[in-house]
């Protein structure tokens, strides 16, 4: 069974009846230009945004599903997140407990080392440069442990060696039977790192399928309106604009 | 340093109930009359004695100190509620419109008999209203809890809501009513009687409840709205329900004791430090540091050797709006 399946999603003028599954321990990466709606898919995923068409998790039915208990299936990372306050990272960390209505230390603990900030765990959100900001969202959902990560554009602001670290715990998370989402505009890395891939295209799915598979010349410059160079065969893969 | 914030962290609510207690006692011995004992004097007024002690401490000391607690915490706690629910360090009652809505419906009452069935209460009810409106009115122009858009938003409400109170004014019925009019909005706890505490003591329980019971939502809106639904939240439902909760507080406040203002503003400020920044921690000690201020304020404005006493809301806004410009001095180096 497949952990989210989802037929004909359409929301208005941004979505146009698309459709996939993802099974558990599967990393999929959701690619296209900007604007094509990536977004938007992942918001409808977790939610956030009224849709029609059908999304089922575990052949439950989304819109049946109560919202707290939906938030401790589906942890969201939405793009460009920020801390009104200048919360502990700690603090930060446990709300993403909030769906289970507890602070277990031991889930906080666990996120915080997959993410790799224990050193900064006792420091204020608006002291950490951007990068370690980023692992701090990013713990923020692990913390709640959901059966379905997304992650919206979670390595968009990273130096290469963070883009690498946070791709590999999402990787990491994936394999523990939990299914993930990443939008992701680096297409070598999500080349390398997602099992599948999602490419849209002015709200549209064109291909759905192995980076192989998807990633080919002719689709690419559709999608992205310029002629890329593909090397899937080189590791680790390389897809660059011309 | 950081072992003194943390040693007051850990003991916030016990020291600041205990600041409450001093600061009340305080108050309750303070006045021209000078030696009143104020426990002789409440056992008597109690028993329905009429000793001088009974009426000074029952009369007139004990209701303004209560009244200056009440409202003081009101304030507290719908200042810290505002600037949780819009993530905006700078939203406050008299910032985003509330207080000035809930001055219109106030004075409309006041003067022409709006809702004359309900006697006593008329006038915190039509507070309640005008607050809740402009608050709703204020959220629905900003759109979102963008912190330049909402004091744009809570500018005009307050604009249009100023406007219309001129009205008002201009149109009273007769000069008295008008200089009545205008010290009330000057905000002050004196001469009010313990009658105003049955409006003012449930309006505080039933505000208190309603923006307690979403601590969750505040502390979830920490990281904006998506991520705050994304957790479980209903964000809309919450918000309104945060808004009634302060349109209740400062309805009633106002309608009470007239504008207040800066209370709201100035004690998230001083607490949040000592809360870990939680917007949801900041609640109830919010509640407690707005009440002893403003008792302060008053033993302030009491002790003042003037022939006419300064009113309590000119004495607030005079501490807190060089406060708000160090506020705003203090954004704009982080945009430069």
């Amino acid at each position: 069974m497949a952990l989210i399946s989802i037929k004909n999603l359409t929301v208005e003028q941004r979505l146009k009846a698309v459709s996939l599954e993802l099974n558990r321990g599967e990393l999929l990466g959701l690619i296209g230009a900007n604007g094509a709606g990536k977004s938007t898919l992942l918001h409808a995923i977790a939610g956030l945004q009224s849709t029609t068409g059908d999304i089922a998790i575990e052949d439950r039915r989304l819109d049946t599903i109560p919202p707290h208990e939906r938030a401790r299936l589906i942890g969201i990372q939405p793009q460009a997140v920020s801390s009104a306050w200048a919360l502990t990272v700690t603090d930060i960390v446990a709300l993403g407990r909030m769906p289970w209505g507890d602070e277990d230390q031991a889930a906080i603990d666990r996120a915080i080392e997959r993410a790799g900030i224990d050193e900064f765990r006792d420091r204020n959100i608006d002291h950490l440069s951007g990068g370690e900001r980023a692992r701090v969202w990013l713990a923020r959902v692990l913390a709640g442990e959901p059966q379905l990560l997304l992650a919206d554009e979670p390595i968009a602001s990273l130096d290469i060696h963070y883009q690498l670290a946070v791709m590999e715990v999402l990787k990491n998370y994936s394999r523990e039977e939990k299914g993930v989402i990443v939008a992701i505009h680096d297409l070598s890395l999500a080349a390398r790192f997602c099992d599948r891939l999602c490419l849209l295209n002015k709200g549209e799915l064109i291909a759905l399928g192995t980076p192989k598979e998807v990633l080919t010349e002719e689709r690419l410059s559709t999608a992205y309106g310029i002629p890329v160079d593909i090397d899937l065969d080189r590791d680790p893969p390389v897809v660059l604009p011309r | 340093m950081g072992r003194l914030i943390r040693l007051i962290e850990t003991y916030l609510t016990p020291l600041l109930v205990f600041a409450l207690l001093l600061v009340a006692s305080v108050s309750l011995s303070f006045g021209s009359t000078a030696s009143v004992s104020i426990f002789g004097g409440i056992s008597d007024w109690l028993q329905g004695e009429t000793t001088q002690a009974a009426l000074i401490i029952g009369e007139i000391r004990l209701p303004r100190t209560l009244l200056a607690l009440i409202i003081g915490a009101a304030l507290g706690l719908s200042g810290a509620a505002l600037q949780g629910l819009l993530r905006n360090p700078l939203a406050e009652p008299g910032l985003v419109g509330a207080s000035q809505g809930a001055a219109l419906g106030a004075a409309t009452v006041f003067y022409y008999g709006v809702f004359a069935g309900l006697g006593t209460l008329a006038t915190a009810v039509a507070g309640l209203l005008g607050a809740a409106a402009a608050l709703l009115f204020m959220l629905l122009l900003a759109g979102s809890g963008r912190p330049a858009l909402v004091i744009m938003a809570g500018l005009a409400i307050s604009t249009v809501a100023g406007a219309a109170l001129a009205v008002v004014l201009n149109f009273a019925p007769n000069p008295y009513a008008m200089q009545e009019l205008v010290f009330w909005l000057m905000g002050s706890v004196s001469n009010r009687g313990l009658d105003s505490l049955i409006i003012l003591f449930p309006a505080l329980i039933i505000g208190s409840a309603l923006i307690l019971s979403q601590r969750r939502l505040l502390a979830a809106l920490s990281l904006g709205e998506k991520v705050a639904e994304s957790l479980g939240q209903s964000v809309k439902k919450g918000s309104h329900i945060i808004v009634l909760g302060t349109a209740c507080l400062i309805g009633a406040s106002v309608s009470v004791a007239g504008t207040i203002g800066f209370v709201g503003l100035l004690v998230p400020h001083m607490l949040r430090p000592f809360v870990g920044h939680r917007p949801d921690r900041l609640l109830i000690p919010a509640a407690l540091l707005g009440a002893i201020l403003v008792c302060v304020a008053d033993i302030a404005v009491r002790a003042m050797p003037f022939g006419q006493e300064l009113k309590l809301g000119v004495l607030t806004s005079l501490i807190g709006a060089p406060f708000f410009v160090w506020l705003v001095w203090k954004e704009r180096k982080r945009w430069l």
